[in-house]
């Protein structure tokens, strides 16, 4: 019965501390926030300015046209291209539609002008798609103008965007932000709390006590899974209730999926603490080596498929990515347990080694 | 000034002392480099299409070979049936589907339209929406051709090209190089977690060990006391910084527009911001893991905030005004500016001003909190 003192003196000790606790369960829903209503992938409104050689109507029918559309708001009317540089660099301006002299009249009589767009390419996406968003208005602004294009033989293209019709952002974020915050507090968090018992010394007062090293590890443990799995309860909750994150699968698989990763993450967080007996090389270690990983390498943000092939390979390595592939099959694709065991096979093999080599190490620091 | 000396002599003693700092200090941040410039990719690349080419005509060949040729797409099951598709959609062995229907050529002939469909897997709004615009583009050049051809035939009535041509240019990054982006965005990443995790940290050890008492019972004062122990760290961020760009140069082929002194000047700055955010987190927690969750917290919202990832532009108008107050934020737009576009003194003044105003109110509250007792 003494572990369960052993894990309530812990629980004391993480309840005890407001400050900690506050950030535990604030940091899941601010970022939750964040993904749902800030960050975002499409574009939004960007200032574009007109050099306008022509000053005709047709000049300022494109431009009113362009300043009509929901992605563009024209900010300046320049005389030279060599301006633009200017505002650009400014960050004034983002695109630029230069108009030639005479432009309506060429357009009228020898049945076709130039265009020319410039974009502010630092950023290279951002730049294409504003480029394409201004293409696809002057050409239906061109249509509007009675100049007929090519006839006939017409593609229509039918896009169907599959588990995700409306391309929300938050569907892919909820589950990378789960794999984020759970590895936070189940590896980060117990990775500290055992080197900081190492560290002030209270780890060897409790080696000597009757509690078997394993106990010790359990107790030290246990809390964090029940506070991580709150916290996943939490998030899932959040996105399908606020964001309508579909939960298309079997919940209870997905909770079963999320235990999983909880104690994967839990066996690198001792993992660590064994490696290390200073708190700001735990946390060091944990944020370099798991959390860095976990947002970078995962899938979570960037895409994995773009990546040169070492950097894909290294993703495999790390428990994120399975984790988030499993949530995304179940939640969005309603996947059963077929499409995921193979997954969850990985996830159940990284427990096992990382648990292996801790207990390993842990013995050897016990004989010093 | 002596005393201020020692401190900070004392500080770099035991930072360098620490076997298990001096790695973190000097490596983690080229890793880190490497592993981001390489890794935060957004460019669209090897994507796996399924065609499902149920016309078999020469015109839906053509258009596989023309998929095949453009360099974004990699084919991975050209099948006649869509179920097969699906099914590579649902075990994420191809990304799209393109689906050509029975008849296509003829039919398109026939009717001058035809209808083309694609499946897109949009777990990943960002991808799917990027897959559909080159896929679409791809589709509009095919068209453009196959129409030029079936005009010139002389059974079609005459049509002559007309309309707007618009020729794009995409300055300060002709390439389109993603890594040009996004490196020096890094870099503000790696300066602002020296910065602000190493002296809050560093501040509440001697804390939680008790070494603060003993140090509060000397005759030292307050402000050469915070000077002693910010200022190594200072150092030692702008010296990462410089080692960042040095990498960033050798390894990703960095350019360098503009003028370097005005993003050391304003790395100056920023550091004292970091650092005294630390002091100010380091004023209000009594251990070192209260004090990282802390620091984390906040570096996690400054950097989604910060434009790093994701556009500005493209966030609700609450979200940008919030911007305003982000030092991250200020610094990453900075040091794009300059580095790409070569923007000068006077293009950045009121990043400048920002961020002394930011140096300015957090030192000054965290000098305010500071008690020196026991």
């Amino acid at each position: 019965m003494t572990i369960f003192h052993f894990i309530k003196k812990e629980c004391f000790h993480i309840l005890r501390d407001k400050r900690t606790l506050l950030i535990l369960f604030g940091m899941p829903v601010i970022m939750i926030v964040l993904f749902g209503y800030a960050i975002r992938n499409d574009l939004g409104s960007s200032k574009l300015v007109i050099v306008d050689n022509a000053h005709d109507t047709y000049s300022q029918q494109l431009t009113d046209r362009l300043d009509a559309s929901k992605y563009f708001e024209v900010s300046y009317q320049l005389n030279t291209i060599e301006q633009i540089d200017q505002v650009f660099r400014k960050e004034k301006a983002s695109i630029a539609l230069v108009i030639p002299s005479q432009f309506g009249h060429t357009l009228m009589h020898a049945g076709s002008a130039q265009l020319l767009l410039i974009a502010d390419g630092s950023d290279p996406n951002t730049a294409t798609s504003r480029i394409q968003y201004a293409q696809a208005i002057i050409q239906s602004c061109q249509q509007d103008m009675q100049v007929a294009g090519p006839q006939g033989l017409h593609i229509h293209t039918d896009i169907r965007m599959l588990y995700n019709p409306e391309l929300k952002s938050v569907y892919g974020f909820i589950p990378g932000l789960m794999a984020l915050i759970l590895m936070l507090i189940s590896a980060m968090m117990t990775a500290i709390t055992i080197t900081k018992e190492k560290e002030t010394g209270t780890m060897e007062l409790l080696l000597v006590s009757p509690l078997k090293p394993v106990l010790i590890i359990t107790g030290k443990i246990v809390p964090y899974i029940l506070l991580s799995f709150i916290n996943a309860l939490l998030i899932l909750g959040f996105g399908h209730f606020l964001f309508d994150v579909p939960i298309l699968g079997n919940t209870a698989l997905l909770l079963l999926e999320s235990i999983i990763f909880i104690l994967t993450a839990l066996s690198l967080g001792i993992l660590i603490s064994t490696l290390t007996s200073s708190q700001q090389t735990a946390m060091m270690i944990s944020l370099g080596g798991l959390l860095m990983p976990t947002v970078l390498l995962s899938g979570f943000i960037f895409p994995l498929s773009s990546m040169p092939w070492p950097l894909r390979w290294i993703a495999n390595l790390i428990p994120a990515k399975w984790f988030i592939l499993i949530l995304k099959d179940i939640m969005l694709k309603g996947s059963g347990w077929r499409q995921v065991w193979e997954e969850t096979l990985i996830l159940l093999v990284m427990t096992t080694l990382f648990t292996g080599l801790s207990i390993q190490k842990f013995k050897i620091r016990l004989d010093k | 000034m002596r005393i201020i000396k020692f401190i900070i002599q004392k500080e770099f003693l035991q930072i360098f002392r620490n076997k298990g700092m001096l790695p973190i200090i000097i490596i983690l941040p080229i890793i880190q480099l490497l592993v981001l410039g390489f890794a935060a990719d957004y460019e669209i690349k090897n994507i796996t299409v399924d065609v499902v080419d149920r016309d078999h005509s020469s015109w839906s060949n053509r258009l596989t070979g023309k998929l095949k040729a453009s360099g974004y797409f990699l084919i991975n099951n050209y099948t006649p049936s869509s179920s097969t598709a699906l099914r590579d959609l649902e075990s994420r062995q191809a990304d799209l589907a393109l689906v050509i229907p029975p008849h296509f050529e003829r039919d398109l002939v026939r009717n001058q339209g035809q209808k083309i469909q694609l499946l897109i897997n949009a777990i990943t709004g960002i991808k799917a929406g990027v897959a559909a615009g080159y896929l679409q583009q791809i589709l509009s050049e095919f068209n453009k051709e196959i129409q030029i051809e079936w005009l010139s035939q002389p059974t079609a009535s005459p049509t002559r090209a007309v309309g707007i041509n618009t020729t794009t240019a995409y300055w300060y990054n002709p390439y389109q190089d993603y890594k040009q982006f996004m490196v020096p965005g890094i870099l503000v990443v790696l300066v602002t977690m020296i910065g602000a995790f190493l002296s809050a940290m560093n501040i509440v050890r001697e804390k939680e060990i008790g070494t603060m008492e003993q140090l509060n019972v000397t005759p030292i004062k307050k402000l050469h006391f915070i000077i002693g122990k910010l200022l190594p760290f200072w150092i030692i961020g702008l010296m990462e910084l410089t080692l960042g760009l040095l990498l960033a140069w050798w390894i990703f082929d960095l350019t360098f527009a503009g003028n370097l002194l005005i993003i050391f000047m304003f790395a100056a700055i920023y550091l004292l911001v970091m650092l005294g955010m630390g002091l100010l987190i380091s004023t209000k927690t009594d251990t070192q893991q209260q004090a990282m969750f802390i620091t984390w917290f906040f570096i996690v919202i400054f950097l989604l905030l910060s434009g790093l990832f994701t556009p500005i532009d493209s966030m609700p108008g609450w979200a940008k005004s919030i911007t305003l107050f982000n030092p991250v934020g200020w610094f990453i737009k900075v040091i794009r500016m300059v580095l790409l576009k070569n923007s000068t003194w006077s293009d950045v003044q009121t990043a400048f001003y920002a961020i002394t105003a930011f140096a300015i109110a957090v030192n000054g509250i965290a000098l305010l909190l500071y008690k020196k007792r026991i």
